[in-house]
């Protein structure tokens, strides 16, 4: 049954989409670890580890998607589920670093030798255990956005009250986690990691096996995501989405519909905080700035929201953009460029890259079958 | 809203459009750092010119510019140019750890001068360590660190706080009794308090209800109740003094109310860590004067060196107004010290470099001699001043020697058996006491 | 003829003592005040000492001009002149005019806080006298808080022929002070302590705390008596401290967020950009601040003045370009105007820190918004008194604007019904336009008053967007009145929570408490009814 409803769910662009991440996933470690440096097709290692980067801002932007592009749930705040995950994942990471710390202390990590905590906060306990880490990486945004949502959504906190609020959370948690008391480390977060599953974060193989896990991620999401919106379910998310109360009326509890793709979509996000972590090496309260949060809704504004694809590749293209321009003699404009591109995007692709490409394609198929009825049409996608 | 239409558009296969894209993507990134010059050095220059810490660090792009531009008049060094490599970690810290990454991968700088905050300098850690390359770091900092790839320009605790400490509390400072401790939350203030903490029972022997320690958020502005609470705790009858470890941002709010709110530097005089002519230029400074700052480096500060780097970088950054300050300082000392390495070994490599660097000495501009010691930090003498109606600082009190930084505290339980040696022992946190290296 | 001649020689006699006394005393001042070419603090701190000593009808004329800064040295001649501040230069101890040049080697007489307090008591003492009631006030707090014996005799004088109640009260505590410290008699002390308790404040716990060891348990009894007394009393002031502090930081936050009240509440559209426009008023401020030092520094005090027209201008038109060419394509499609106005207050920073550069910006505060005064147990800054004047200020005229003027039909009527008012013949889009400038203009005269507080850096907007959001949707979308308590309560609930849960915390309560009263009432304090609000 499930298997059939994920591929079900798949038409040939979502098949090709998979396919192309899938290829990505194997190629760029083949290109870096098999091929000469000198050779043109060699990719460097820190390209990977960019990558690796620009994927999991692709998974957080998919979680996006989820529940914006198809639930209108404009979360101001998902910074903060990305952030949650990827603490749990650095605390694993701190407590594999063992006697390596500078104080060489076996249990605690060293900040908390130098600002003399005598014991492990029982918050920190079992995160040596990956599983356990692991677990945590889904539950804590998972449980957190369940309680959030479930206030939330029970009470109709809809439209730009939702999306205010969500950023009154990550900006309570980034002040939060700012605290030194907090245990996690304050503004200096958690870095200086060693080991992941007994690794070496910093081997290229290790970095390429990240990257690879990734894209993983990236396609396990997506398939999870297209099997949601192409089932019955999908169905009323949409209409949730175009009309929330017809669809209330209609008997349906939106509530709950809501709080389980909300939820779902917050798992996401700490997934891809956790992915995150081990490959730019550090996280710190500054992940929760609301202003992160808002920048994770641009990528899927400007990918196309509304199309899962779309998002992967405006998270991917947004943060390439970033990259370029904040090298070189164009670093002092890089802002003005980002600022004119929300504003461009915004005005001239309401739609989004893939969105205006998919409607101008449409647009170009009808006309076409127009004048040659005979045509053989493809098969709507079941959305 | 998003037109319906847009989502129920039928889907069709864009496959090659985006392998095209990502392929295009990769090729390009290949393709920039596959160009590489060999007849310059590359300089690596990584501090954030946008973002909230853009205030602070901007300068110190310009300043570290300015001197690769009178190297380069100078005939470079080793008869090559020096070419400085620009980047905008725009106060984001993974950023900073992928721009280091791409500087030292892509660029192939031969050395990074860079970062203001802590947490940028431990996030690019990682990556100089596995990339082997030289960081120079050039702000006062809380120590506990001492790292082979990184060279600490800037004030270790022991060359800034503890001397101003000591001020305050003799007879010139005003015989301070009763002590405050005000400092913005994050690990800069938190160990230096920490360290002062234990300076001020062990060695002083004040009393602990004559300390208050008290931390506030970044960029806090509204300072009403803070002042107040300082004003109640300064009137026990003991002479009270604040010892600010307060960031940047919200110094400027700080000041502002300890003015209005009458307390005068006769009353209860403050003594900061991260105020400096910088940060002065943006406050109206007449109700200030008289409180202290405690650096290695001040303007008003009379040597020849001094006058001839202010002319210089008046006329590079084309604006007379503009101040100079202690982390520009330890720029122009760590340049130097880097210049003088460079050109002892022969070659830029960081590797070589790093080996000859402990031991070099560069005058600095207050006129003694800095130099570099195996630890990784530099000598530096250590000035308190005060505010004066100008913005400037007026020296009134300074230490007869340079002080040499010291990595670890000894004023902290677990770091006072440990020191770092990266010329004899070739370690950052070698244990005096179980001699292991490892700090256990 | 022998009268006369007696007489002359009386009178050359009494001529010759007042010259040669004259000399004498001015020689004690000369050989003082030859300390200050020492440069050295400890020699220049007798110099003071001396002077106040000398009884030199110019000490204090010297003594001001040190503390002034206007006193310059020169080690060479061991000579010290006063430079006043046109420029003047005049013999410190003769008062005569210096013409030509001064040796290379003057330089200023140096200060550091130990002779500035010396400095305060020193001239405390000599003006105990003074013409002007102001400055025998400020005298008799100097001497009060350096309970110097040696004042006592003037300070007695001064109080015999005092007439001004506060400034002889003043005295008479500034006299307790002495005695308490002193070696006086219990009954006298006792006397002392009850004067001081009644003065109750903080300084006065400051003295009781600090009694020498020596004090008799008789009056150590009524000592601590006193200080608990007076520590009850500044307890409840403490109360109404913080509801002050509170009412301030919620005249701030009102600030910060009525123009986005205009803008997100009334219009709909969720400018992001918003904080950049109160930037956008404080480098107004810097500008005309600017202009004023550079043209006609004696007009410093008006510059606020002039920076709130300027600023409401600059900040209006910019709200207009923005309306005009962005967000008018927007309407109807708030999470896109979000995204767009986000990137257009990326670009706004950025281009303020290109063009202004990314330090901090000095804006100073005119005289009369500057120090503070007492009330109560409370202190009172003058700059806090008139950002909360000035907001409430905005807010009526806000108000007024919208129910008198023919505008604020119009916009009423726009925001209400748009297609019906389109078809009374109201231009819609010009209505929009000068609607979006209104509150970016409001959003201007914001960052007048913050300017005044904070830094004036690019960055200035982004602290307050947040908090400006969260008050306009606590107070209810739509409701200027809402966003009047909104942003009161929410001032008022930080600082009574600050105290006790430190700063960070503090905030972090009230943002969860926010979030908990939007699930209560998902529309703020003061939800619009009806179902316009859904559409």
């Amino acid at each position: 049954m499930t298997p059939h409803i994920l591929i079900r769910s798949l038409d040939r662009g979502a098949i090709f989409f998979l396919l192309a991440i899938a290829c990505i996933a194997i190629l760029v470690p083949i290109l870096n670890l098999a091929v000469p440096s000198t050779s043109a097709f060699y990719v460097p290692t820190y390209l990977v580890a960019l990558f690796g980067k620009y994927a999991c801002y692709a998974l957080l932007a998919l979680s996006i998607d989820l529940i914006w592009g198809y639930c209108g749930i404009l979360s101001l705040g998902h910074g903060a589920f990305f952030a949650l995950g990827g603490y749990a994942m650095g605390m694993y990471l701190m407590r594999q670093i063992g006697t390596r710390g500078v104080y060489a202390n076996p249990i605690l990590p060293d900040f908390m030798v130098f600002l003399n905590w005598k014991q492990l906060p029982v918050y920190w306990y079992g995160f040596q255990f990956f599983p356990y880490a692991a677990l945590m990486v889904l539950l804590i945004p998972g449980v957190l956005a369940f309680v959030f949502g479930w206030f939330a959504f029970r009470s109709r906190v809809t439209g730009v009250y939702l999306s205010i609020i969500t950023q009154a959370l990550t900006f309570a948690l980034m002040l939060g986690f700012f605290r030194n008391n907090f245990g996690f480390g304050g503004n200096n977060g958690l870095t200086d990691f060693k080991d992941i599953l007994g690794f070496n974060v910093q081997a290229e193989t290790t970095r390429n096996a990240l990257f690879s896990t990734s894209c993983l991620a990236i396609m396990i999401g997506f398939v999870l995501c297209r099997a949601i919106i192409t089932s019955k379910f999908g169905k009323v998310l949409i209409a949730i989405r175009d009309a929330e109360a017809r669809t209330r009326f209609l008997g349906y509890r939106v509530e709950s519909y809501k709080l389980f793709v909300f939820t779902l979509s917050a798992c996401m996000a700490g997934v891809a905080g956790a992915l995150y972590v081990p490959q730019v090496g550090i996280i710190n309260p500054s992940e929760f700035a609301p202003a992160n949060s808002i920048e994770a809704v641009i990528w899927v504004a400007v990918g196309g929201r509304g199309t899962l694809t779309g998002a992967v590749i405006g998270a991917v293209l947004v943060n390439y953009a970033k990259t370029y321009f904040t090298s070189g003699f164009l670093a002092p404009y890089w802002l003005f460029m980002l600022g004119a591109l929300f504003i461009l995007v915004t005005l001239l692709l309401p739609r989004g890259v893939i969105g205006t490409l998919r409607h101008w394609n449409a647009l170009r198929r009808d006309r076409a079958s127009a004048a040659a009825e005979d045509g053989v049409r493809e098969p709507l996608p079941a959305e | 809203m998003l037109n319906s239409t847009g989502v129920v558009a039928a889907q069709r296969p864009r496959g090659r459009r985006w392998l095209a894209a990502a392929a295009g993507l990769a090729l390009g990134l290949t393709a920039a750092s596959a160009a590489r010059a060999q007849d310059t050095i590359k300089v690596g220059i990584l501090h954030s010119l946008s973002g909230t810490m853009a205030i602070s660090e901007t300068t110190l792009k310009d300043v570290v510019l300015m001197l690769i531009d009178e190297q380069n008049k100078k005939g470079g060094v080793l008869g090559k140019k020096l070419e400085p490599v620009v980047v905008d970690p725009a106060s984001n810290w993974p950023l900073f750890a992928e721009k280091a990454r791409e500087l030292i991968s892509k660029d192939h700088v031969s050395v990074v001068f860079g970062c203001w905050t802590s947490v940028s300098r431990k996030s690019v850690l990682p990556v100089f360590k596995e990339l082997d390359n030289l960081l120079f770091y050039p702000v006062q900092y809380e120590g506990e660190e001492s790292e082979r790839n990184v060279i600490y320009t800037g004030a270790a605790p022991n060359q800034q706080a503890i001397p101003a400490v000591d001020y305050l509390a003799s007879p010139d400072g005003g015989n301070v009794k009763r002590w405050v401790l005000e400092g913005t939350d994050y690990v800069y203030p938190r160990t230096t308090n920490k360290i002062l903490e234990a300076y001020l029972t062990d060695v002083l022997k004040v009393a602990p209800e004559d300390i208050m320690i008290n931390y506030t958020p970044f960029g806090f502005s509204d300072w009403q109740t803070e002042v107040s609470k300082i004003k109640a705790f300064g009137s026990a009858g003991k002479k009270t003094a604040v010892v600010s470890t307060i960031n940047g941002d919200a110094n400027v709010p700080f000041y502002k109310e300890l003015g209005n709110q009458g307390i005068k530097a006769t009353d209860i005089p403050v003594v900061a860590f991260s105020v400096g002519e910088e940060e002065l230029a943006g406050l109206d400074t007449k109700p200030l004067v008289g409180h202290l700052a405690a650096w290695n480096y001040f303007e008003s500060i009379k040597t020849p060196a001094n006058e001839a780097f202010i002319k210089a970088w008046h006329e590079f950054i084309k604006n007379p107004k503009r101040t100079t300050n202690d982390p520009m300082e330890a720029h122009y000392i760590g340049f130097n010290m880097w210049v003088k390495a460079v050109e002892k070994v022969g070659s830029a490599d960081p590797d070589k470099v790093i080996d000859a660097l402990p031991g070099t000495k560069q005058a600095n501009l207050t006129g003694g001699v800095s130099e570099l010691l195996p630890n990784h930090h530099i000598t530096k003498p250590v000035f308190i001043g005060e505010i004066r109606p100008d913005g400037q600082f007026d020296v009134v009190w300074k230490t007869k020697d340079l002080v040499p930084g010291a990595a670890w505290s000894p004023y902290i339980a677990t770091s006072k058996n440990l020191i770092g040696d990266w010329v004899k022992l070739k370690c950052g946190n070698y244990n005096t006491v179980t001699k292991k290296c490892g700090g256990a | 003829m022998r009268f006369s001649r007696a007489c002359l020689v009386v009178l050359l006699l009494v001529l010759c003592f007042a010259l040669d006394w004259e000399t004498a005393r001015a020689a004690s001042a000369a050989d003082a005040i030859t300390h200050f070419t020492a440069d050295d603090f400890s020699e220049t701190l007798t110099g003071i000492k001396e002077i106040a000593g000398s009884g030199d009808p110019r000490a204090e004329t010297i003594l001001r001009a040190l503390q002034e800064g206007q006193l310059q040295f020169s080690a060479q001649r061991k000579a010290v002149y006063i430079k006043d501040v046109s420029g003047k230069l005049t013999d410190a101890v003769t008062g005569q005019p210096i013409s030509g040049e001064l040796p290379p080697d003057t330089d200023n007489v140096r200060l550091n806080n130990r002779l500035r307090g010396a400095l305060d008591a020193a001239l405390g003492g000599l003006t105990l006298l003074a013409k002007d009631p102001a400055t025998r006030y400020d005298a008799a707090q100097a001497v009060f808080k350096s309970r110097q014996a040696s004042a006592l005799p003037t300070l007695d004088a001064a109080i015999a022929k005092e007439q001004d109640k506060g400034v002889k009260r003043a005295m008479q505590e500034a006299r307790a002070a002495i005695i308490l410290s002193g070696t006086a008699g219990d009954a006298d002390k006792l006397a002392a302590v009850d004067i001081i308790r009644q003065r109750g404040d903080q300084d006065s716990l400051g003295l009781l705390a600090s009694l020498p060891a020596n004090t008799s348990p008789a009056v150590m009894k009524s000592v601590t008596a006193a200080i608990g007394a007076i520590k009850n009393r500044l307890a409840l002031w403490e109360a109404v401290q913080n509801a002050w502090y509170g009412i301030s930081l919620g005249s701030v936050l009102l600030l910060a967020a009525i123009g986005l009240a205009i803008t997100f509440g009334v219009m709909g559209v969720i400018n992001m950009a918003h904080g950049e426009m109160v930037m956008l008023g404080a480098y107004v401020t810097f500008v005309v601040q600017e202009i004023i030092r550079a043209r006609d520094p004696a007009l410093f005090d008006y510059s606020l003045a002039i920076a709130i027209p300027a600023s409401f201008l600059v900040a209006g038109c910019v709200g207009i370009l923005i309306e005009r060419c962005i967000i008018r394509f927007l309407y109807g499609r708030p999470l896109e105007t979000l995204l767009a106005t986000w990137g257009l207050s990326l670009i706004l920073q950025q281009a303020v820190r290109t063009v202004f550069g990314p330090n901090n910006r000095d804006v100073g505060n005119p005289s009369w918004m500057s120090g503070a005064f007492d009330l109560g147990g409370i202190t009172i800054t003058y700059n806090r008194l008139w950002i909360i004047c000035f907001a409430i200020a905005i807010f009526i005229a806000l108000l007024a604007l919208l129910r008198f003027t023919r505008f604020g039909l119009e916009m009423r009527a726009v925001t209400q019904n748009r297609p019906m008012a389109a078809s009374m013949g109201i231009r819609t889009s010009r209505v929009d336009a000068l609607t979006f400038g209104l509150g970016s203009g409001i959003a201007g005269m914001a960052g007048v008053a913050l300017s005044q507080i904070d830094n004036v850096s690019p960055n200035l907007g982004q602290g307050y967007i947040i908090d400006s959001f969260m008050v306009v949707v606590f107070g209810g979308v739509g409701n200027l009145w809402g966003t009047l308590v909104g942003s009161f309560v929410l001032g008022v609930a930080n600082k009574f929570l600050e105290p006790y849960a430190g700063a960070v915390l503090g905030k972090i309560a009230i943002l969860v408490l926010i979030i908990l009263f939007i699930q209560k009432r998902p529309r703020g304090m003061f939800a619009l009814k009806g179902r316009a609000i859904e559409a």
